[in-house]
């Protein structure tokens, strides 16, 4: 018996022939198709229990209300809350990626102390109780050496409990520098105390408006509230409302506009009055407003009728006399017209002269505090909290003068001046802020001059943030303190972003926290127990959550079962007792008259141009921003999802698009995608040139919301930000930030 | 196989044409070694032929499949005296319609906070899950391919269809068998059904697509559409 060819052929032919017989090669094929049909390594999401969890989303100022699906104790998928005030339903890019702040792999999963140098990202990660004792030692210290003053907190809002206890934190510690992150707010806010008298925020009854006159808002690239806005296009689109879009670059915006009127930059103010003289002239305004509830229109009357003619107005901005003499008459023929202002989505304060000229006009129609019209809202007041017992140090501490002289005598009518304050942190021979804290914002990132605020943080000894993934600000902190995710935490977040009812809403735990990480609520609490005396009996809560169910009291049901608390009792003041002026009555010139054109007034009191940076012979270019839904350029950056919604003509790869008409583009010889270095007084950014014919010659834009250092390989690297190019521009009598642009010149690489 | 040995045959008397006639004993050896090959071949034949029957209908099952414990022996029949609802008391509808399929910890907790009886099985449940707050990790027999939708309200409550159509008298076991994984898909062997060729005596004795389109067939005409449960 041996195994010959033929012997093994047989034996092969038998084997065929059994394994035909046998189930191995049908059930083989089965479980391989079954296995390519279901590929182990995809990801299979598990099965469970569908629930829903109604909260509100905190990653813009927006305030949506968002319904969170969830599979067991999984979130999935973030939508809108269908009859919600702000949203009805929808949600932008940025929140339905707001998963991945969640989830993502960037989050800081527990507290962090430097051990590199600033900016270099080395850390160490320590335990919650190591880290509130350095905090609590090192403020201890400041505040035995009298120093209380030095300590400092930026914030991206001063409205809640978060913003409140941080607030009382200062107080019964002794120092009065709470700072809340600049915006279009401020300048509203102080436009709105000095016209209307009081504090209140402007509210925007967009939907019911059948004329809105926007003097570069991006109502619809995210303005004030995004979804909002963008549901209000809609209803005008159906109503065939009409849309006016003033700004000298074709926007999203400006393209859905009935008219786009491209203006010179910074002259919107100028172009506002203009149509007020057209009004006025014209007697086409609102007699009965003007006449029994404004205190000075005649002298407005004569200021705006001598000095803005349309000829005069049409030489300052650049849109023709016709278009100015057309557009206040249509503004003031509309029965619900409405004229708004923040550049782009209002993330700079901009110039006061600017929202007083186009607030004169809502006045001038009579659309205050009216359907369609702008309506002064006062915060839902719900915090009522005793007062803070102080001690001797604190008292000491809290008369002293703000770091940003906010509320001084020299800018009395501020709130809070950021600007000013990394101004005053870098001019002064020792820092005036020894611990800084910082939640919810990004100021490294987020203000003028970059690389002037990170100086600023250089000189701040001790820089404790809050945040919970290491942006550019956490980047140069020396404890990061990591927060939970915003659907990891409760917190009351009244809404103020342009909505003209009074609405709180309440972001829930959707999910447990999945790190170690410390509501900020409860960091304050902690840190003042550990400071002892008047301090911890300011907060005589156990944690966060007792404290917010004990101030929301008997919302706080509505609160848990719907996401927000609608004032039911809310509704705006008829003009009868609605101004709080010295007058009692609407002031045209409020703003005028704290410029010091109190007895004399001029038309430089009601414009004057802000003068942007550099020399027009050395920087023949303007360069100005853009803002886009499609890239977040607030506190917190575009997280995967959003970055890659990016057109290729505003991103590829990791370069950036400057727009630039073609008109200037063949003075430069440069053609679509060729490389150029863009050069500011303030900075130099190779970028790529992207050809539109909707920009105004002479002028380039630039996107914002590019150029991070984290938090993931997603968006760091990718683009210049905008803000390492450009510098501040103080308004001399307020104080705020007002620039919109500088100059600059290119180069071809 | 005959062919085989004509052709051995028929091999032959060439080989002879082509060699010294007279040379007969050289002759014979040829027709013997014939034989014997021929032999020798159906032999070989037949032991490739039993070693893949063999391989192919009792190794390769054994091979394909590998053999799990559940994490906990749980006792269907036990807990089926205590509830009042049958199967659908752990095993329950969500208000939503949803199944909810196997148990979460929450639900066995309602019972099993403490250790209640002496079996050594509960007392490791409630010590390695309950305490730690754990889900157990249970091996579903009954798991379908997840490219697979079914939906169990469709077949109890609108088609009124008792569990055991599909899962068999699992309800009545004491112990939980062993679950038989598949290497290359990683299913349960239960889908194919334990029989390797896949013959069934049961309705439960298999849950593949077959099955599904054959009861389909017979109680609905059709065999239903790819996208009713492939979406």
């Amino acid at each position: 018996m041996k195994l010959n060819r033929r012997n093994f052929l047989s034996l092969g032919v038998g084997v065929v022939a059994g394994t035909t017989l046998s189930p191995l090669p049908w059930k083989l094929m089965d479980d391989v198709s079954i296995w390519t049909q279901n590929w182990p390594w995809t990801p299979v999401p598990p099965d469970g229990e569908v629930t829903y969890e109604k909260s509100v989303c905190t990653l813009c100022p927006g305030g949506c209300g968002i319904t969170v699906r969830k599979i067991d104790d999984r979130a999935v998928k973030i939508e809108g809350i269908e009859g919600h005030p702000v949203n009805d339903g929808g949600v932008c890019l940025l929140g339905l990626s707001g998963l991945q702040l969640l989830y993502g792999p960037t989050r800081i999963k527990s507290p962090l102390k430097r051990v590199g140098e600033r900016g270099e990202g080395k850390w160490q990660t320590i335990s919650w109780n190591q880290a509130l004792t350095e905090v609590a030692v090192k403020l201890g210290e400041l505040r035995s050496n009298d120093r209380s003053h030095t300590v400092a907190c930026i914030s991206g809002s001063d409205q809640g409990t978060v913003p409140g206890l941080l607030n009382r934190f200062l107080t019964a510690y002794g120092s009065p520098n709470y700072i809340r992150t600049p915006s279009i707010h401020d300048s509203y806010e102080i436009a709105l105390s000095l016209m209307h008298g009081g504090q209140s925020s402007a509210g925007f009854d967009v939907e019911n408006a059948d004329f809105v006159l926007s003097f570069g808002s991006g109502i619809i690239d995210g303005w004030m509230s995004p979804v909002r806005m963008i549901k209000a296009n809609s209803i005008w689109k159906n109503e065939k409302s009409k849309v006016v879009q003033i700004e000298p670059r074709l926007s999203n915006t400006a393209a859905k506009s009935d008219t786009w009127v491209p203006i010179k930059p910074g002259t919107d103010a100028a172009l506002a009055l203009g149509l007020a003289h057209v009004i006025i002239k014209e007697s086409l305004y609102n007699k009965d407003f003007v006449e029994k509830y404004a205190f000075d229109f005649n002298a407005f009357k004569t200021i705006v009728l001598e000095s803005f003619g349309p000829d005069d107005v049409a030489k300052i901005t650049g849109v023709d006399k016709k278009t100015i003499l057309s557009l206040a008459k249509q503004f003031a023929g509309a029965s619900k017209p409405l004229a708004i202002c923040g550049r782009g989505q209002g993330k700079t304060p901009g110039s006061i002269d600017e929202v007083a000229a186009v607030h004169a006009l809502n006045a001038l129609v009579g659309n205050i505090n009216k359907p369609g019209g702008v309506w002064a809202v006062s915060q839902p007041d719900y915090i009522k909290w005793p007062e803070v017992q102080m001690d001797a140090v604190a008292s000491s501490g809290m008369k002293r003068e703000r770091v940003d002289g906010a509320g001084s005598e020299k800018f009395p009518n501020a709130n809070y001046l950021l600007n000013r304050w990394v101004g005053a942190v870098n001019s002064s021979k020792e820092s005036p802020v020894q611990a800084l804290f910082i939640t919810d914002a990004n100021p490294c990132y987020t203000l003028s001059d970059t690389s002037v605020v990170k100086k600023a943080f250089d000189r701040i000894p001790f820089v404790v943030s809050f945040s919970s993934n290491i942006n550019e600000t956490a980047l140069n902190a020396d404890l990061i303190l990591p927060s939970h995710a915003s659907l990891e935490r409760y917190e009351d977040v009244p809404l103020s972003a342009g909505l003209t009812k009074s609405v709180i809403a309440l972001s829930k735990p959707v999910v447990k926290p999945q790190f170690n990480t410390k509501h900020v609520g409860d960091v304050i609490i902690e840190i003042a127990k550990k400071l002892g005396g008047s301090i911890e009996e300011a907060f005589p809560w156990d944690d966060y959550e007792t404290c917010l169910k004990a101030t929301l009291g008997d919302k706080w049901d509505a609160l848990v079962e719907n996401g927000y608390w609608s004032d039911p009792d809310f509704g705006v003041p008829p003009w009868e007792g609605a101004f709080a002026t010295g007058s009692m009555k609407f002031e045209f010139l409020g703003v005028v008259r704290a410029r010091g054109g109190e007895k004399d007034v001029q038309a430089k009191h009601l414009f004057t141009p802000v003068t942007i940076e550099g020399n027009e012979k050395s920087y023949p270019l303007t360069l100005i921003p853009y803002d886009s839904l499609r890239l977040a350029n607030g506190s917190i950056g575009d997280p995967p999802f959003a970055i890659k919604t990016v057109e290729d003509t505003v991103l590829k790869h990791k370069d950036v698009f400057i727009e630039m008409n073609p008109e200037t583009a063949e003075a430069y010889d440069i053609s679509e995608g060729d490389y150029a270095v863009l050069n500011t007084p303030k900075g130099k950014a190779r970028v790529k040139i992207h050809l539109f014919d909707g920009i105004m010659p002479g002028l380039v834009a630039m996107p914002t919301g590019l150029g991070h250092t984290g938090p993931d390989e997603y968006l760091a690297g990718k683009g210049i930000n905008f803000n390492e190019l450009i510098g501040p521009v103080e308004d001399a009598d307020f104080g705020l930030d007002v620039v919109w642009g500088i100059r600059a010149n290119l180069t071809k690489a | 196989m005959t062919t085989l040995d004509d052709k051995a045959k028929e091999v032959s008397p060439d080989v002879v044409g082509d060699t010294n006639q007279t040379s007969s004993p050289d002759n014979c050896n040829c027709e013997n070694k014939g034989k014997d090959s021929g032999g020798f071949i159906l032999l070989f034949f037949i032991i490739g032929l039993a070693a893949a029957l063999v391989a192919g209908w009792i190794i390769f099952p054994k091979l394909l499949y590998s053999q799990k414990k559940q994490p906990i022996d749980f006792n269907h029949a036990l807990h089926n005296e205590l509830v009042e609802e049958g199967c659908e008391s752990c095993h329950f509808f969500r208000e939503d319609g949803s199944f909810s399929g196997v148990p979460k910890l929450a639900q066995c907790i309602e019972c099993h906070e403490e250790v209640q009886g002496e079996d050594p099985e509960e007392e490791k449940f409630v010590e390695t899950y309950v305490a730690n707050e754990n889900e157990v990790p249970w091996l579903v027999y009954s798991r379908q391919p997840d490219c697979v939708f079914f939906s169990h309200a469709a077949h109890v409550k609108a088609a009124e269809m008792d569990c055991t159509v599909c899962h068999g008298h699992i309800g009545e076991s004491t112990h939980l068998k062993t679950y038989e994984e598949n290497r290359i898909s990683g299913y349960s062997r239960d889908i194919w059904g334990k029989n390797i060729a896949g013959f069934k005596k049961n309705t439960w004795d298999r849950m593949k697509m077959d099955d599904c389109a054959k009861c389909h067939q017979k109680e609905t005409g059709s065999k239903g559409a790819c996208f009713q449960c492939h979406k």
